[in-house]
């Protein structure tokens, strides 16, 4: 009793700060989250899902931080750019909303829009069961900001969203909402960060042979706390890839919940994450079903931690009854550069049919002396044997990215960022 | 070996029995025709105490055990503990709710009143039954199934029926060799203060609901000490027979291996087949001293309820190994195949440095029978090792999990652990679950995990089914080789039982 007593004092002060929930089309999928958050309260360290991260950063009702000037990830690339501040769009410093077989709308300005209807904070409801997510619950009651994306061909250029925040205070709640009907596929990258806290939830829906392809940066600012979910729902011959790259921040949690309902899909979620600092933790949360036959699931992550810096996986693949010939993996890995850094993994498998072939695995440990001892011996000082070392074991995750063109923008922000790890 | 065989419903022809094939899996499988082996009752008069749990009843055992003061105060400050505590509910185990007022709390066969002064005076139905299990309460004999020269391996024997301890064989030679070997209740009268020393230091009152449920009312069980320096001149051995109807058995065994010492313990359980279910609540707790090591081996084969799910034992087990001197190491080796409920985990808190711990397990759950087991290896001292090998098998309607925690602190550097935990699936009913924890907190210590789900290899099948094999066996055989790496690390007796049971409870598994 007390536990769920501290949760919903916990909710109750987290409400104060909050606008009520809009009206209008989205009405209905807010109600039913208030109602859901209200039944469940705020997380707290004593959750089973939470007990490696602290949400109380998360949680409580004042938000302190510290204003971020990011230099965009993807600036070079060619894409239609949508810039948030603060969690407002500023439309002045975004690009006209048009490309070809895609429609952007924003869910602020949108009266009704009847195609993202059935998916607004669906998805969410979806997911949030068995492992309750109150979190994006949150969300879904209050967000006002958001992208509406839906893609009927190929789009001939990503969507990129920026992040800029400018206040040292500010709370972000923001919801997307992509829907690739039969066939289409786009490529959506995210950068920056959103707010001094922020709570993202994108909700994406990947119709039969559709392919979506998402790419997302976050760092390297040291103060960063946010938590963000994916929700997918993939049905037959379509893919899933989703990668991202963390540097930085207090805490940064990433879920990533897919349900694979069709035959013969792949879904893929990667990362690679650097760490640096004991305020630093970063948590991967993953939950992948597989509800279908012949379908192909990896979870890749790769960590270097140092100064002290946690780094948390908890990866999940649930096979359901009659789930047959399913490819699940899990692999999370951390390199662990100095004594106090810590990596905490809870990869699970939860399998209900026979014919699957599943599997994980989690190493941490130190650098590979004898590789370093090798790159020594042939004349490369300690500290370039040292990052390459670093590099090539982090820069394994990136063949997750399918596009040449942002896999080497994102090794080269990887790179950047490594370096300003060593100083 | 099988002086069981009974059925002939399976049958081999001789030819197809090869190079390669294991005769012996084979003829257990076609004796034992998928029946549970140890399902008799035996017809004995036996006392109990009054249905139900209170304070009373606590004293009564207490009484019956002919108990010190400090003894039971421990007992009643558990109950009240206990009280106050919840039943876990985290594992993947489905099961009603458990009406601990439902239970006898105490049952003894009324010959055993006075306590027997020598085996020769336990009542011969007792000394039947045990002979009936294929576990010998005469000083000369072995193991059943095991051929030796006379004197080469001897088994020390406690046998445990419903409460109490029944008798302990080769007393004296151990003695001898300064080795205590006797039921703990024995053990609380005679060495007050070796079990007041170490009684709760390995798994405290309050450690768990279980645990302390089996803290408030545990009734017998073994105890073990090995002096400084000795290597245990025989394997020792507890067999745990629950025989009276709705009756919980609650044992407690502690072992405490003192420096430099060793010691293989063995322990095995069975019970009637029953309706009704039937509480199972254990505590083991197992002090290890410098350089001193200790392998403790289980085949549990407790009753696993029918075909429908009907009955069983619901096994909720602590045991926990505290290596806490410098270079010590314990070896848990378990086959579990029975059981309506598991839920098990034994433990290694590696405390010395170098410290070691392994653990090695095969689970098999058939029909209905719901396992929720695995380990936690808790590193502490620097450059402590662990090593964890899980086998889980999954058939019927029946789910398997496999829960472990591998946690390196941050002073335990230079530690390192290896997992390996694969499943095993067969048919598309059941389930195979994996939850492991893993929390690495230094950077010299190394740490792997590996996981596998599976189903039963088709071309291992089919060349088996070549060779004149039916289904079943090609399964138990293929199961066998799945296992392989745990079977190898059980003692020589149990590996054998352990193979033939692997095959067993598989029965009807397929087709």
């Amino acid at each position: 009793m007390a536990l769920a007593q501290v949760k919903q004092d916990a909710l109750t002060a987290r409400l104060q700060g909050l606008s009520a929930p809009a009206k209008g089309w989205t009405a209905a999928a807010r109600a039913s989250a208030s109602d859901r958050l209200a039944a469940q309260g705020l997380p707290t360290r004593r959750d089973e899902y939470w007990r490696y991260s602290d949400p109380a950063q998360l949680t409580k009702p004042e938000v302190s931080g510290a204003a971020t000037d990011l230099a965009p990830s993807f600036a070079a690339l060619d894409a239609v750019k949508l810039v948030f501040t603060d969690g407002v769009f500023d439309a002045s410093a975004s690009d006209d909303p048009a490309l070809a077989g895609v429609e952007l709308l924003s869910l602020a300005g949108q009266a009704d829009i009847h195609w993202a209807q059935g998916l607004y904070g669906q998805l969410e409801t979806r997911g949030s069961s068995p492992v309750e997510r109150p979190l994006a619950a949150l969300n879904t009651a209050y967000a006002t900001e958001g992208v509406l994306i839906r893609v009927t061909g190929q789009a001939a250029k990503p969507v990129s969203l920026i992040y800029t925040q400018k206040s040292a205070s500010s709370d972000v709640i923001l919801h997307h909402v992509v829907k690739l009907e039969e066939g289409a596929e786009i490529t959506l990258l995210e950068s920056g960060t959103p707010g001094a806290r922020f709570n993202t939830v994108l909700e994406v829906d990947v119709a039969s042979n559709a392919r979506f392809h998402h790419i997302r940066t976050q760092g390297p600012d040291a103060d960063r706390r946010g938590v963000t979910h994916i929700f997918a729902h993939i049905a037959d011959n379509a893919l899933f890839k989703s990668f991202t790259l963390t540097a930085g921040g207090r805490l940064t949690r990433n879920e990533a919940i897919l349900e694979i309902t069709g035959d013969d899909s792949v879904a893929h979620v990667a990362g690679t994450v650097l760490g640096d600092g004991k305020d630093f933790l970063q948590d991967d949360t993953i939950f992948i079903t597989h509800a279908s036959e012949r379908c192909e699931s990896r979870q890749v992550f790769r960590k270097v931690l140092k100064n002290g810096a946690t780094g948390v996986f908890q990866g999940k693949i649930l096979v359901k009854q009659g789930a047959q010939k399913t490819d699940g993996y899990q692999m999370s890995q951390s390199l662990l550069l100095d004594e106090d850094a810590q990596f905490l993994a809870k990869p699970e498998l939860e399998i209900y049919a026979d014919d699957v072939k599943c599997s994980h695995g989690s190493t941490s440990g130190a650098i590979d002396e004898t590789a370093l001892f090798y790159l020594q011996s042939r004349g490369v000082p300690k500290r370039t044997a040292q990052a390459l070392l670093v590099l090539a074991f982090l820069a394994g995750t990136l063949e997750e990215i399918e596009d040449e063109a942002i896999a080497a923008e994102v090794h080269a922000r990887l790179e950047d960022w490594l370096h300003g790890l060593d100083g | 070996m099988n002086t069981h065989v009974a059925e002939d419903n399976i049958r081999i022809p001789d030819e197809a029995i090869r190079e390669g094939v294991d005769r012996e899996t084979i003829e257990t499988v076609q004796a034992m025709a998928g029946k549970y082996k140890y399902g008799w009752e035996t017809e004995i008069p036996t006392e109990y105490a009054p249905k139900g749990l209170n304070e009373d009843i606590v004293r009564l055992i207490s009484e019956k055990n002919g108990e010190p003061e400090w003894m039971l105060d421990w007992r009643l400050k558990a109950y009240r503990r206990w009280l106050e505590m919840k039943e876990p509910r985290w594992a993947m185990l489905t099961y009603p709710e458990i009406d601990y007022q439902d239970q006898y709390y105490y049952a003894r066969p009324k010959s055993m009143a006075e306590k027997p002064k020598s085996l020769d005076e336990v009542d011969p139905k007792l000394l039947a039954t045990y002979a009936k299990l294929g576990i010998p309460l005469k000083e000369q004999a072995l193991l059943a199934g095991v051929e030796a020269p006379e004197g080469e391996r001897k088994v020390a024997v406690d046998a445990v029926f419903d409460s109490v301890s029944v008798g302990t064989t080769f007393k004296e030679e151990l003695k001898k060799a300064g080795v205590i070997f006797c039921s703990i209740s024995e053990a609380i009268r005679e060495y007050p203060e070796l079990v007041q020393k170490y009684l709760g230091s390995v798994v405290p009152q309050s450690d768990n609901f279980f645990a302390t449920l089996n803290s408030a009312v545990f009734s017998d069980g073994s105890f073990v000490y090995i002096p400084e320096g000795t290597r245990c001149p025989m394997e020792l051995s507890t067999y745990f027979r629950i025989n009276a109807e709705n009756t919980g058995q609650f044992e407690r065994t502690l072992i405490i291996a003192d420096k430099g010492s060793y010691v293989s313990y063995l322990e095995g359980c069975t019970a009637p087949k029953r309706d009704t279910i039937q509480l199972h609540a254990a505590v083991v707790e197992i002090v290890i001293l410098d350089d001193a090591e200790v392998k403790y081996s289980t085949v549990q084969n407790w009753f696993p309820g029918d075909e429908d799910g009907k009955g069983g034992i619901y096994n909720f087990v602590t045991k926990r190994a505290d290596c806490r001197g410098d270079r010590a190491k314990v070896m848990w080796t378990q086959v579990e195949t029975g059981s309506a409920i598991t839920w098990k985990y034994p433990s290694c808190i590696l405390r010395g440095d170098d410290s070691q711990g392994e653990f090695y397990s095969i689970a098999i759950a058939n029909n209905y029978q719901q396992a929720d087991t695995g380990t936690k290896m808790i590193h502490l001292g620097k450059n402590s090792k662990s090593r964890i090998v899980s086998k889980g098998i999954s058939a019927g309607k029946a789910q398997n999990t496999y829960r472990g925690q591998v946690s390196v602190h941050p002073k335990a550097t230079g530690s390192r652990n290896y997992t390996q935990c694969d499943s095993l699936l067969i048919g598309d009913q059941c389930g195979a679950h994996t939850v492991p924890y893993i929390e690495v907190k230094n950077n010299s210590s190394r740490c792997e995990h590996e996981a596998t789900t599976s189903k039963v290899d088709e071309d291992q099948l089919f060349y088996c089914r070549s060779r004149g094999m039916d289904e079943e066996e090609a399964v138990a055989l293929v199961v066998n080789g799945f296992c392989k790496e745990v079977l190898q690390a059980l003692p020589m007796e149990f590996a054998m039982e352990a193979q033939s049971l692997v095959a067993i409870s598989l029965e009807g598994s397929v087709g």
